[in-house]
């Protein structure tokens, strides 16, 4: 009994629950979203998608290619650099998955509600750029350095559209704790509309442009279709992922589906509102609204990969400088004014 | 920034897309319904095969294997001349060549070999794709009939 | 220790680039087995940073020797074999060549072959150009077309199929005309291989889907900014230069030159129906995609006359068991969707053609590629090559 208490009272123990926590989660809905993914692009595609893995919808798609990719051999070329190459993709991973350290799914349920954890979420998912060019460097292939070179120029151009839309949202709530957002959609008097008692989350009080250029920014963190011309598959092989197999593409590719997951509860979390819905007890219902609002975000931009095609280097950086940016700025410029002003 | 428009107007025509039913035919599940005329295995009629090796000659790839010896046959009238007949003992077709170009089918002048839309006889292996005549002879039973004429 | 092995020594050589990062002067090297070639075609690009300084293709991975097999092959074995050459178009490559061989033989072909030709060979030129229209948004990086375009791409190829036995490689000409019976015993002549009753029903209904898949096409892709930046003055070829390398086909109209074997030629009745020939202005990879989607709109507006008006009658004329081609030369060209098409058939008499020179589209197509690819982006290589439309086994034969 002693040693129960002391197993979950213990700073290492808790800790390591803590963790396991975090990863299996992250991994999880990283697997429901790879699954969501490809049973929607079928049917956009007029085709079934995953049928046989799981009686006829398919579920097990997903974990089936999961445990194919870990019995495969892992292979390192031999001109390659062993030790950057084997933890690139850990690099990637651990990224995107510290990013769910910060999510609040509800008023009591958030892992650590970090003072600066908007600050905390960017910074992380901004490391995973260093793995993608520790991928691109590590791999001793023309066609991965390209790449690698190509992604990093890609990730670095739209850190700043990213950043600058989500210092508008800080602005206007006034906090840069992810909680403390949510409170300030949900709970504070000035966005509520009066005699309803209905809070409006801040797409709706102005931070309509924002939030667009937060989602555009975001697709192409996450090298997404329209921007994914790091692993464009028809043009250079598979970019800076083509020397790596098993379970390390596994990684990348996790990678990829846990950041759709984590930018995309970002994006729920300081615009559309959080856990914060008219009428639900937050306690009960906020995770349930947080992953519907979170659902459908990842859904539009599997919706978007399905749709367009790629754009061009070139075209990808122009847009970041040339429109982004400014728009990012002229949004905090009238954010800020309107947060002073009133 | 570009127009938006013409970007959103493709996003409704792969959402409409997906709201309809999938045109996706299950295979194993459900099969394809192959029009009469397909062409997916010969079949062989053993009895109208006269030896005359016009399709084995014919056939541009030289798939078509046959053997036959001459039996000698008793005269038509008692004092006449022996007769001889062509008695096929081998004929083989090796579908790993074939073109399934329909040449040797055209130009059998004894009604000995027709088309089938049977296309499921894939082999782990290359030797087992050389059909005997036996096996040419089960697939007689998937012959369709010639679909009716446009009027 | 092993011995000296030259090819290590290149490995070690190429990577070089984890001692210094050179950028500068990289040789890429795109296939031969790459996933938007079209086939085995190898690009040797020297390359720097993202610019292209010289491409040089290379070809012949697919060479199959057909001009050779033309030699000890017999007219109605190289009918079969010939619809190989450019896979995807598999009945418009035997147009070419029966009607070399007919004019040799001085045989008219009688008006319901013609038809039937016809509305074949327009179904495979929409069949080709479905396929197109599936894989060039796919190197760009659309997914969806693919489906879309190869969904309706089947209801074609049913068609044909119903009709001649084969959805790709037909091997439904014969030297006089169409197929006619579906063997020579007693039986089996008696069976004709007309077209079978529901097909004209059924092409309609294909055609009207046809139309449908280019509007929905044509949405999702015409219209999109995206693509728009992706391929609008990307590889201009001007009209004179695409005249001087001896393009032709969708990519020669889309340089402005409104030049088509269809209106020009009469192998096939054309004229008798309405249809116009569609042209680009500019030249670039948008010019070619909006080109053949016009071509695919034409195509089947022609079937939809040709259909209504297919008169009855033989599918072949008179011709003796065992063909023989008396001696002589001939060229015959054809529109091919990739393309024009020309046979040189020299015969001696006999069985066997003494020489079939094959003019390939995509051969005279892809001449224009070094020059074309001189100051490209490594990125607009792949809208290029998408965009020209070439198959490798057109090229190599």
């Amino acid at each position: 009994m002693t040693l129960g208490i002391a197993l979950f009272e213990g700073f290492w123990p808790l800790l390591g629950i803590k963790l396991l926590a975090v990863v299996m989660v992250m991994l999880g809905f990283a697997l429901v979203i790879i699954y969501a993914e490809l049973k929607v692009m079928a049917h956009m595609q007029a085709r079934i998608g995953p049928y046989f893995a799981g009686g006829r919808w398919g579920w097990a798609q997903p974990l089936a290619d999961a445990l194919k990719f870990l019995q495969k051999e892992d292979l390192v070329p031999r001109e390659a650099d062993a030790l950057v190459f084997r933890l690139a993709p850990a690099v990637s991973l651990m990224a995107t998955v510290a990013v769910f350290v910060v999510i609040p799914f509800s008023p009591s349920l958030i892992a650590r509600d970090l003072d600066l954890g908007v600050f905390y979420a960017l910074a992380i998912a901004s490391v995973g750029t260093i793995g993608v060019l520790m991928a691109g460097w590590a791999s001793a292939n023309k066609y991965s350095l390209m790449g690698g070179l190509r992604a990093a120029a890609q990730l670095i151009a739209y850190e700043l559209p990213l950043v600058l839309a989500v210092a508008a949202v800080v602005v206007q709530a006034g906090t840069m704790s992810m909680m403390g957002i949510v409170e300030a959609q949900g709970t504070s008097a000035l966005y509520t509309i009066p005699g309803t008692g209905i809070a409006l989350p801040f797409i709706m009080v102005g931070q309509v442009v924002a939030f667009v250029v937060f989602m555009i920014a975001a697709l192409a963190e996450l090298s997404r279709i329209p921007f994914d011309l790091p692993i464009a598959e028809s043009e250079l092989v598979f970019g800076y992922l083509t020397e790596y197999s098993g379970i390390r593409f596994t990684m990348f590719f996790l990678a990829e589906y846990a950041g759709m997951f984590a930018l995309s509860a970002i994006a729920a979390t300081l615009f559309l509102g959080g856990w914060y819905f008219p009428g639900l007890d937050p306690a009960i219902f906020g995770p349930f609204v947080l992953m519907g609002k979170v659902s459908l975000l990842v859904f539009v931009m599997i919706w978007v990969r399905v749709t367009w095609p790629r754009m061009r280097a070139d075209q990808l950086q122009s847009i970041a400088w040339r429109w982004l940016v400014p728009i990012a700025l002229a949004n905090l410029l009238v954010t800020a004014t309107f947060k002073v002003v009133f | 920034m570009p127009a938006v428009p013409g970007l959103l107007k493709g996003m409704w025509v792969t959402l409409r897309t997906m709201l309809r039913r999938p045109v996706t035919v299950n295979y194993p599940l459900e099969k394809e319904v192959l029009q009469p005329r397909a062409r997916g295995v010969i079949a062989l009629d053993v009895g109208n095969c006269t030896v005359c090796m016009l399709c084995a000659r014919e056939c541009p790839d030289w798939c078509i294997y046959i053997e036959g010896h001459k039996e000698e046959q008793p005269p038509a009238k008692p004092g006449g001349r022996v007769r001889t007949r062509a008695t096929l003992d081998r004929f083989a077709i090796d579908y790993a060549l074939c073109m399934y170009c329909g040449i040797c089918v055209e130009v059998c002048p004894f009604d000995a070999l027709y088309w089938s839309p049977a296309h499921e006889y894939s082999e782990q292996s290359i030797s087992e794709m050389l059909h005997e005549k036996e096996r040419l002879g089960e697939w007689l039973a998937t012959v369709p009939e010639p679909p009716p004429l446009e009027t | 220790m092993i011995g000296f092995d030259p090819r290590v020594a290149m490995h070690h050589a190429d990577t070089q680039v984890s001692v210094e990062l050179q950028t500068q002067d990289m040789t890429l090297n795109l296939g031969p087995q790459h996933p938007s070639t079209h086939g085995v075609l190898r690009l040797v690009a020297r390359v720097s940073g993202e610019r292209v300084e010289s491409v040089e293709p290379v070809i012949g991975y697919m060479h199959r020797g057909y001009e050779k097999l033309a030699e000890v092959r017999t007219y109605p074995q190289i009918t079969a074999l010939v619809n190989r050459i450019d896979w995807v178009s598999g009945f418009a490559n035997e147009i070419a060549f029966v009607t070399a061989a007919e004019r040799l033989m001085g045989l008219e072909v009688p008006e319901r072959a013609q038809y039937i030709r016809l509305i074949l060979t327009e179904m495979t030129r929409i069949s080709s150009h479905l396929l197109f229209l599936s894989s060039f948004p796919l190197e760009l990086g659309a997914a969806t077309p693919l489906m879309f375009a190869l969904r309706d791409r089947e209801r074609i190829l049913d068609l044909i199929e119903g009709v001649t036995g084969g959805r790709f490689h037909p091997n439904f000409n014969r030297l006089g005309g169409v197929k006619p019976a579906a063997g020579g015993g007693s039986t089996q002549k008696g069976v004709s291989q007309d077209l079978p009753r529901g097909f004209l029903e059924e092409t309609r209904r294909a055609v009207t889907h046809v139309y449908r898949v280019c509007d929905e096409i044509d949405t999702l892709i015409t219209g999109n900014e995206i693509f728009h930046e992706r391929t609008r003055g990307i590889g201009i070829i001007p009209a004179e230069k695409a005249l001087e390398y001896g393009v032709s086909g969708p990519n020669l109209r889309a340089s402005g030159v409104r030049f088509d074997l269809r209106k020009v030629e009469d192998y096939l009745p054309y004229h008798r129906f309405e249809w116009q020939v569609p042209a680009g202005t500019v030249g670039d990879c948008f010019d070619r995609y909006l080109v053949r989607m016009e071509e695919l709109r034409q195509s089947a507006s022609i079937i939809e006359q040709a259909v209504d008006s297919i008169p009855a009658g033989p599918l072949q004329a008179k011709v003796p068991r065992v063909i023989k081609v008396p001696p002589g030369e001939v060229y015959v060209r054809a529109e091919n969707p990739k393309g024009e098409m020309g046979y040189h058939l020299i015969s001696g008499g006999g069985r066997i053609p003494y020489r079939l020179k094959i003019r390939s589209a995509s051969f005279s197509n892809l001449s224009i590629l070094p020059w074309l690819l001189r100051d490209a982006l490594v990125p607009d290589i792949i809208a290029i090559l998408g965009s020209l439309d070439f198959v490798l086994g057109d090229v190599d034969r």
